[in-house]
């Protein structure tokens, strides 16, 4: 037991950055769980927040990679509501097909990206003026977009199910476990065995080769309470209709943004960028490639959040994407970006991001003054990096 | 001898942990030079930040005596108000701010609450020329002064504070011989005007030069205190010391002849500063043979590191003339990318600044010049990359837990080790190193002597840049000496000796 506590100390002491972003997120969902008398978390609920994290979600994972190198966006809000009417007027007054329709926008997204990128990597102007500027004229171009009906009706149902639908049911199992999604439970409990399975292997490999692995007791608890809140979601959603494309499209682009950050040459080079960007170059890497693809995948990722947006909404508006730059920057700096560079992890950028919304979306449903919610943001946001910074600067 | 003015008692200190202080005793008499040697990671630096007040009383064991009355220090502001002050190893100016401005930062003087402006010009101008920098205008910007007049200026700006006492953490390291023999003038002056001086050198011939007395450090343990005065003292002895073991020659001997074939050749390279259009590197010829060491010697400002830098792709983006020629064909870099895939490497002098990622781990730094060729596809191949990584540690002899460790803990010798094993990791044909020696203690400097004997027997081509001219004589097989952005003179190993080089360099 005293061993235990010996071990439980050292962990937290070394690892309180890594998981603190993960307790703050249960922490937060247990005071409004508690405040909503349980309605916070109902699976209709616990389905909503998720879809409604989403567009944020895959911009606070672009917006990581550009501030690991050192710089900012601020034009993905309205370039996301832009390109969002664009798919909208394609649709609506061109007859494009959904899948046309979307694969333009995305080309869009990212041909706007490799803009800003040009801006910042080769004319040398600071990201902050070359994005302020594109806020400024996506905004523009989102009224000029909007002008006429104000609001544009998307009619199309397989474009409109991607912000409300959910994955099919596996078929013939009507009967077995009635009320809940069976497909659901399947992914839930492949990710749970996969999970165990890959932490183990690594935990090997890692002992192998002589590094400091977690001790046994506490390496045991932390994949019980992993397994136990990815099995909790997903009996969440089974309960409701199952994961919803939304949530599958940010699955997939988090799971081959984690990869390429942690895994390939181009994800090393980026944070080297960002952690020296001199010694980067004088050890040939080529800072403007780095930088013109990290602003174009921003830029890709602002058209798939204006499609997740305008899909979800059913409709282009002229509003659409106002702040949606400031709650995916705050989400990545909950999630532990630093300004410095060179530091930041994309999935802790999505968990920062569910903290924002998690935020407003028990707020609401508490009836919470619209004007206190800022300020509550402000505050949990201010907390968040004085956190960081305090408990980064321990580690000497 | 009287009360010492200042007195660290049984000083202890550790880091999570790790102890890196055991009971060290530490006396320096009034109105005296003392110098404080010892190798990289030695506790050196640690114990002068104890004394200065950066860890505060509470963070280390034992006592500080100040002539003879204990005193607890809980910041730098209550060592400053003692009368202490202490200049870092790594130059603090705030590059665009201007002499004046940095010299009275945070002791502004003030007339009511406004900055009184011209009281400050006037009294920059009286402390400059109390450190012989007369020729420093103080409303020049410190961005734009030489390293050695940024150094004066710090120098002017702890003497701003009227201290008793002066701790310099390798003021010499930066600077080229010329200037450190100026700054030990200035050191000695200093003293005779009554401020008693500690110098951290790793440069032993100017600690003999100045010492009234010198304390040697070894793994966080005082091992050694002479008094100059009343005994000899000479280098060998300190470097028993200071490594515990004797060093019977600071140079490996050579063993292979360099071959006869060129690798690199250089035809009338000139390097213009594009602001300024000022000729950094004017009409350069020079070539290195197959095994051949290739020493380059220069004062500060001679263009030696950016000669280096205008032939490895040119990454500051001088305007070139002339033509590089690499085993027998003319070739053009656009960027350090082309010159590393031609095999051509530069290392840094700067490991800190231009050479090494601090915040990520020894495996990531070693790696990252040639991350493609552990990629199977894309993807980084881990287990080949730590592989490769550990190798390097045991090769090179990388004192470290494992390669998982963020470089900034390592040592300053250590992160020299990392910054080479990152270049030979490129399999470089040719190796252009920039000062690869300095600042790391006599052991690590061995070790990476050693490595270089070993690059030229196995045919490597390498041009050492250095102005240390003890270990270019030491070192190289013929030697290239620069002045003002030329060439002016070249002279076979036999042939050189310090008055000829230094003559070249000056000329």
């Amino acid at each position: 037991m005293k061993e235990f506590i010996q071990h439980l100390k050292s962990f937290l002491k070394e690892h309180v950055r890594d998981y603190a972003m993960f307790i703050a997120l249960l922490a937060i969902m247990a005071v409004f769980a508690a405040l909503s008398g349980g309605d916070f978390l109902s699976p209709v609920n616990i389905s909503n927040l998720v879809d409604q994290t989403g567009y944020i979600a895959v911009l606070a994972i672009g917006e990581t990679l550009i501030i690991v190198i050192r710089h900012i966006d601020l034009s993905v809000g309205f370039l996301s509501g832009f390109l969002g009417a664009i798919a909208a007027i394609l649709m609506e007054f061109h007859h494009f097909s959904a899948l046309t329709a979307i694969i333009i926008v995305l080309i869009l997204g990212t041909l706007a990206g490799l803009l800003n990128g040009s801006l910042v990597a080769y004319l040398r102007i600071p990201a902050f003026v070359a994005t302020l500027a594109g806020w400024l004229a996506y905004r523009g171009a989102l009224l000029l977009a909007t002008r006429g009906p104000g609001t544009i009706i998307i009619s199309n149902k397989s474009f409109n199910a991607i912000g409300n639908g959910f994955i099919p049911d596996l078929p013939f199992s009507q009967n077995f476990l009635p009320g809940y999604h069976k497909l659901t439970l399947l992914i839930g409990v492949v990710g749970v065995i996969l999970i165990i399975y890959f932490s183990l292997k690594n935990r090997r490999k890692q002992i192998k080769r002589g590094f400091d692995v977690l001790p046994w007791d506490i390496f045991i608890i932390k994949t019980a309470f992993i397994v136990a809140l990815l099995l909790y979601l997903t009996f969440t959603l089974a309960a409701y209709r199952g994961i919803s494309w939304t949530f599958v499209i940010v699955l997939i682009v988090t799971f081959i943004y984690s990869f390429i950050t942690n895994r390939t040459v181009l994800g090393r080079h980026i944070y080297a960028v960002g952690g020296n960007p001199e010694a980067a170059a004088l050890s040939g890497v080529n800072v403007t490639k780095i930088t013109l693809i990290v602003f174009a995948s921003m830029g890709f990722l602002s058209g798939l959040s204006g499609i997740l947006f305008a899909s979800r909404l059913q409709s282009a508006t002229t509003t659409a994407g106002t702040l949606f730059e400031m709650y995916a920057i705050a989400g990545a700096y909950i999630g532990g970006v630093s300004a410095a560079g060179g530091v930041g992890k994309v999935v802790n950028s999505l968990v920062g991001a569910f903290v924002m919304t998690t935020l407003t979306n028990g707020m609401n449903l508490l009836g919470i003054d619209i004007s206190l919610q800022y300020i509550i943001l402000g505050i949990v946001l201010a907390s968040a990096v004085i956190f960081d910074v305090a408990t980064r600067s321990k580690g000497r | 001898m009287g009360t010492p003015l200042i007195e660290l008692v049984n000083v202890s200190k550790s880091f999570s942990g790790v102890q890196v202080l055991f009971d060290v005793n530490f006396k320096v008499q009034p109105n005296e030079i003392h110098c404080l040697v010892g190798e990289n990671g030695a506790g050196k630096s640690t114990l002068m930040k104890i004394l200065s007040g950066v860890y505060p009383y509470d963070e280390y064991e034992g006592e500080i005596r100040l002539e003879g009355y204990p005193v607890k220090f809980f910041g730098i502001k209550d060592s400053e108000k003692a009368g202490i002050s202490i200049i870092h190893q790594d130059l603090s100016l705030v590059p665009e701010m201007t002499v004046y401005e940095n010299i009275f930062l945070g002791n502004e003087i003030k007339k009511g609450n406004v900055i009184d402006v011209f009281e400050e010009i006037q009294r920059a101008r009286e402390l400059l020329s109390k450190v012989k920098g007369e020729n420093i205008n103080p409303t020049s910007k410190a961005k734009d002064l030489s390293v050695s007049m940024q150094q004066l200026v710090e120098i002017a700006k702890a003497l701003s504070k009227n201290p008793k006492v002066l701790i310099l953490d390798e003021p010499t390291s930066a600077l080229s011989e010329a200037e450190s023999e100026n700054l030990l003038l200035l050191l000695k002056e200093l003293k005779q005007q009554g401020v008693t001086i500690i110098l951290i050198s790793h440069r032993l011939k100017e600690v003999l030069q100045v010492a009234d007395s010198i304390t040697v450090l070894r793994d966080g343990r005082t091992v050694a205190y002479f008094d100059c005065k009343s005994e000899e003292v000479d280098e060998k002895k300190i470097i028993n010391y200071m490594v515990g073991r004797e060093i019977t020659n600071l140079y490996p001997p050579q063993e292979t002849k360099p071959s006869e074939e060129v690798a690199l050749e250089v035809k009338n390279w000139s390097a213009i500063d594009h602001k300024t259009g000022r000729y950094l590197v004017k009409d350069v010829n020079l070539n290195i043979k197959k095994g051949e060491i290739v020493g380059l010697f220069g004062l500060v400002g001679a263009g030696r590191t950016e000669l280096g830098l205008s032939l490895f792709g040119n990454p500051y983006r001088y305007l070139i003339r002339g033509e590089i020629i690499l085993r027998g064909k003319k070739v053009h870099f656009k960027k350090p990318g082309d010159a590393i895939k031609h095999g051509m490497l530069y290392l840094t002098e700067d490991r800190k600044e231009k050479g090494l990622i601090l915040i990520n781990t020894i495996r990531e730094n070693v790696t990252l010049s040639n991350l493609k060729a552990l990629a199977k596809g894309l993807v980084v191949d881990e287990t080949e990359e730590i592989a490769v990584a550990q190798d390097f540690q045991r090769k090179l002899n990388i004192k470290a837990r494992n390669v998982e460790v963020k470089v900034s803990t390592l040592s300053g010798g250590n992160q020299q080790k990392v910054l080479v094993a990152k270049a030979l990791f490129t399999e470089p044909e040719i190796i252009i190193l920039d000062e690869p020696t300095r600042g790391i203690d006599v052991g690590a400097k061995y070790e990476i002597y050693m490595l270089m004997r070993q690059l030229a027997s196995e045919g490597k081509a390498i041009l050492l840049i250095s102005s240390e001219l003890p270990e270019i004589l030491g070192m190289s097989d013929r030697i290239y000496v620069m002045s003002k952005g030329r060439i002016t003179g070249e002279l076979k190993a036999e042939e050189a000796n310090q008055e000829n080089v230094m003559a070249y360099a000056v000329s």
